[in-house]
């Protein structure tokens, strides 16, 4: 049996999973785990198998394109998928003490899903496969975003599937018109072929859109704070740390291997955006109040840097290539850790007013820990992942000419450790008040864990770029 | 400024839409004819309708996930908190009565015909589930909905069906030839029928556990 | 043009109609039907755009379809439980959940 198994796997492995948390909530513990390892496993073959070869491809139903349906791996994918994996099951871990049942069951059913729904994405090697993946994203992100939530979060929830289903709507209208013209649905069949279909820019216009109305990418982010900051810890981080990641992924695949990343003002347009979406949005963080919304503000910021890096890399090539997914996987990370740390202060306090996280330290110092930790990182301090990203993302613009990056870079890096150190000097400082409850450890270990990774990415940057390859 | 925001949202709207007109009226060629390709492939695939055979075979893969977004729907309602049971709804009339005992059973023969029609002719597990669905509703409405009841405890087994039976399938397949849902041409008809029929009742269930929402059958015991 | 064109043209049209609603209505009932007109006008583009009797695109509408009912399901579903508030219900405070 050929190593491309692993693709299907990596889908139906969390599928079923998903599928015997909804039909037996006795063992829901023990799915999640099972599920959430599983796919780490998975995942790290898929890592280990990949370099040195050819990308991995699987045809679904063996029929091939244009006819059927194919699942392929490259470098970013894997990565895609081994970041997703290694976070999965600190957010499992961190959820199972989190939730009470009848929750803990709709949680497990539901972000096994959604997994199986991220890894399909990063797998998918079809136009109209890769829709469906992101509804199902779509609708497991919405699900999630409501679950035991007030009204606040049912609000937000709504505007989220609807802004989510207006983004995947566009991007089929995309799709049509290249199927229109083309006649195949296969990224392979229609590499480099964007540019020259009848209307291949139209759809490029269409599916870009939509796409980055998904990723909540300034200023298309107006729904992203209210419904990251209002749903329950292990939902935002698994939100802001992977969800928004998928549709900037997919633009990145279809702009360098359909249109050659084609059109220079594409670009320009692309940089633009992130850049303004950096020095916005840091500064939104930096005037909220309420600590969910700060780093939900502050995700939208960080996007930026990546949208910063995906526009770079016709440009800069492998060095904007590797800014791209450094600062990716180090922003999963951190952001992931960050939220779940969050989470712990305001569930001990009951409230999410940064001004009332008082000396938590003494009673959660794992959590204010991880906090410390996410924000370096976020910051870009050496030597964790986010030093190494915005290091490179600087070499990339240097090297293409765009001195003014240099400024949105540190500018954006000054917003990051003001609104960092008003979430710090909270949690390490005031008045004591010891009346609060105590929180499960493993919450607060699996936000540490995340947190430290992050850091520890710093070190790990070499490997990665090597999983990495070439630019495709 | 009301006025002028408006008019520029209306006249952009309207730009774009010429551009997609303009777009999807340009003359194409592609490369390649794709109904001659489902026509050519049709005799393997188990069914003799082009587009049951699409859904199915060719791009089954497709349809299993699009079965789990159902399920994400209902899981997404299903962990909403319960509403309150609805107060003073009306009286069920004679009228609605009759006719729901009129066409009920048609309802269920047309579900299942439409299910075996889609191997040869339009039809297939979703108009089929959708009509199943409907008549659901139907019994719903007219009061006569105490099979629901008994339905309610087995919500969850009854709505993942589909998949699974789809799920095991596909790892069947990836197990025997190393190949997802590379269906063998010899049993891939049998094959197709089965994933339907499961689907099919997965599909009626979920669509009608989608219309009643949050649980408001369980207010109400036998 | 012949009718299968028009019904393409008529699809952007209805398009670009839904999203006019979308961004224009204030009620979320409301706009979510305008993604459902939305919805259609790409499927009908998908359907009478292509190759004509091609039964791909046609294959593709009914995958379309199922997730659009699924997806307004779940925003009607939300949509009334934010309508009729549960006597369980703490009065919206603005803090969020945790």
């Amino acid at each position: 049996m050929s190593d491309s198994v692993l693709l299907p796997l990596l889908v139906l492995w969390p599928l079923a999973g998903g599928l015997a948390a909804l039909l037996a909530p006795r063992i829901v513990g023990l799915v999640l785990v099972a599920g959430t390892l599983g796919n780490l496993a998975l995942g790290l073959f898929l890592a280990v198998t990949l370099p040195g070869g050819d990308p991995l491809a699987h045809d679904v139903g063996g029929w091939g394109a244009p006819l059927g349906i194919a699942l392929r791996a490259d470098g970013l994918s894997a990565i895609l998928v081994l970041v997703t994996a290694f976070a999965a099951p600190w957010l499992a871990l961190h959820a199972s003490a989190a939730y009470a049942e009848p929750e803990r069951r709709y949680f497990a059913g539901l972000f096994l899903l959604f997994l199986a729904a991220l890894n399909g994405l990063f797998l998918a090697g079809d136009l109209f496969n890769l829709y469906v993946t992101l509804e199902l994203l779509g609708l497991s992100a919405v699900a999630l975003a409501a679950l035991g939530g007030g009204p606040a979060a049912l609000a937000a929830s709504l505007r989220y599937l609807l802004a989510t289903l207006t983004g995947s709507l566009a991007y089929l209208l995309g799709v049509a018109l290249l199927y229109r013209a083309a006649g195949t649905l296969d990224l392979a069949q229609l590499a480099g072929q964007g540019t020259v279909l009848p209307g291949g820019a139209v759809a490029f216009a269409l599916m870009v859109a939509g796409l980055l109305l998904k990723a909540a990418v300034f200023p298309l982010h107006f729904w992203l704070p209210p419904a990251h900051a209002n749903a329950t810890p292990p939902v935002s981080a698994a939100l802001s740390g992977l969800a928004v990641k998928a549709p900037l992924y997919l633009v990145l695949r279809l702009w360098l291997s359909l249109y050659d990343g084609a059109w220079p003002l594409v670009a320009e347009l692309l940089a633009a955006l992130g850049a303004a979406g950096v020095l916005w949005c840091s500064l939104q963080a930096v005037l909220q109040a309420r600590a969910k919304l700060l780093v939900a503000y502050s995700t939208v910021a960080q996007l930026g840097y990546l949208l910063v890096a995906l526009a770079l890399v016709p440009a800069a090539g492998l060095t904007a290539y590797g800014a791209f997914v450094v600062l990716l996987v180090s922003h999963v990370l951190a952001k992931a850790g960050l939220f779940l740390a969050v989470g712990n202060l305001a569930r001990r306090a009951r409230h999410d007013r940064i001004d009332g996280f008082e000396r938590v330290v003494h009673h959660m110092p794992l959590s204010a820990g991880a906090i410390a930790l996410a924000g370096v990182s976020l910051m870009g301090l050496p030597p964790s992942g986010g030093f190494s990203g915005k290091w490179l993302l600087l070499q990339a613009g240097i090297a293409s000419g765009r001195w003014w990056l240099v400024a949105v870079v540190l500018l954006g890096g000054l917003l990051a450790a003001v609104y960092i150190f008003k979430l710090i000097e909270h949690t390490f400082g005031g008045s004591d008040r010891p009346e609060a409850t105590a929180l499960p450890r493993r919450m607060e270990w699996a936000a540490l864990a995340l947190a430290g990774s992050a850091v520890g990415l710093g070190f790990l940057g070499q490997p990665l770029l090597g999983l990495l390859g070439g630019v495709p | 400024m009301k006025a002028f925001a408006s008019a520029a949202l209306a006249l952009l709207l309207a730009g774009l839409a010429a551009v997609l007109a303009w777009t999807v009226t340009r003359p194409v060629t592609p490369g390649r004819d794709v109904p001659a390709l489902i026509a050519g492939a049709l005799d393997v695939s188990g069914v003799s309708h082009p587009v049951t055979a699409v859904l199915l075979n060719f791009r089954g893969y497709d349809t299993l996930l699009e079965l789990v977004v159902l399920l994400i729907a209902l899981a997404g309602v299903r962990c909403l908190a319960p509403l309150p049971p609805p107060r003073g709804s009306a009286p069920v009339g004679g009228v609605l009565r009759e006719l729901a005992s009129l066409l009920l059973p048609v309802l269920v023969l047309v579900a299942v015909y439409l299910l075996w029609a889609g191997a040869t002719r339009p039809g297939g597990a979703f108009q089929g589930g959708a009509l199943l669905a409907a008549a659901g509703i139907l019994a719903l409405l007219a009061g006569r909905d105490r099979f629901l009841w008994r339905l309610e405890h087995r919500l969850w087994p009854l709505a993942c069906l589909g998949v699974a039976v789809f799920l095991a399938v596909a790892a069947g397949t990836l197990a025997a030839g190393g190949v997802l849902l590379g269906l063998p041409s010899a049993h891939a008809g049998t094959l197709i029928l089965v994933i339907e029929g499961f689907a099919l009742l997965s599909i009626a269930v979920t669509l009608v556990a989608l219309f009643l929402g949050t649980g408001e059958l369980e207010d109400r015991d036998p | 043009m012949t009718g299968q064109a028009l019904y393409a043209v008529l699809g952007c049209g209805l398009f670009c109609l839904g999203f006019h609603a979308l961004v224009v209505a204030a009620h979320p009932l409301r706009r979510l039907l305008a993604v459902n007109v939305m919805g259609s006008s790409v499927f009908l583009v998908l359907v009478a755009g292509a190759a004509p009797g091609d039964p791909l695109p046609q294959a593709l509408v009914i995958t379309g379809i199922v997730v659009a009912v699924a997806a307004t399901a779940l925003g009607l579903n939300l949509l009334l439980r934010l309508a009729v508030p549960a006597a369980a219900d703490e009065p919206a405070d603005g803090e969020g959940g945790s």
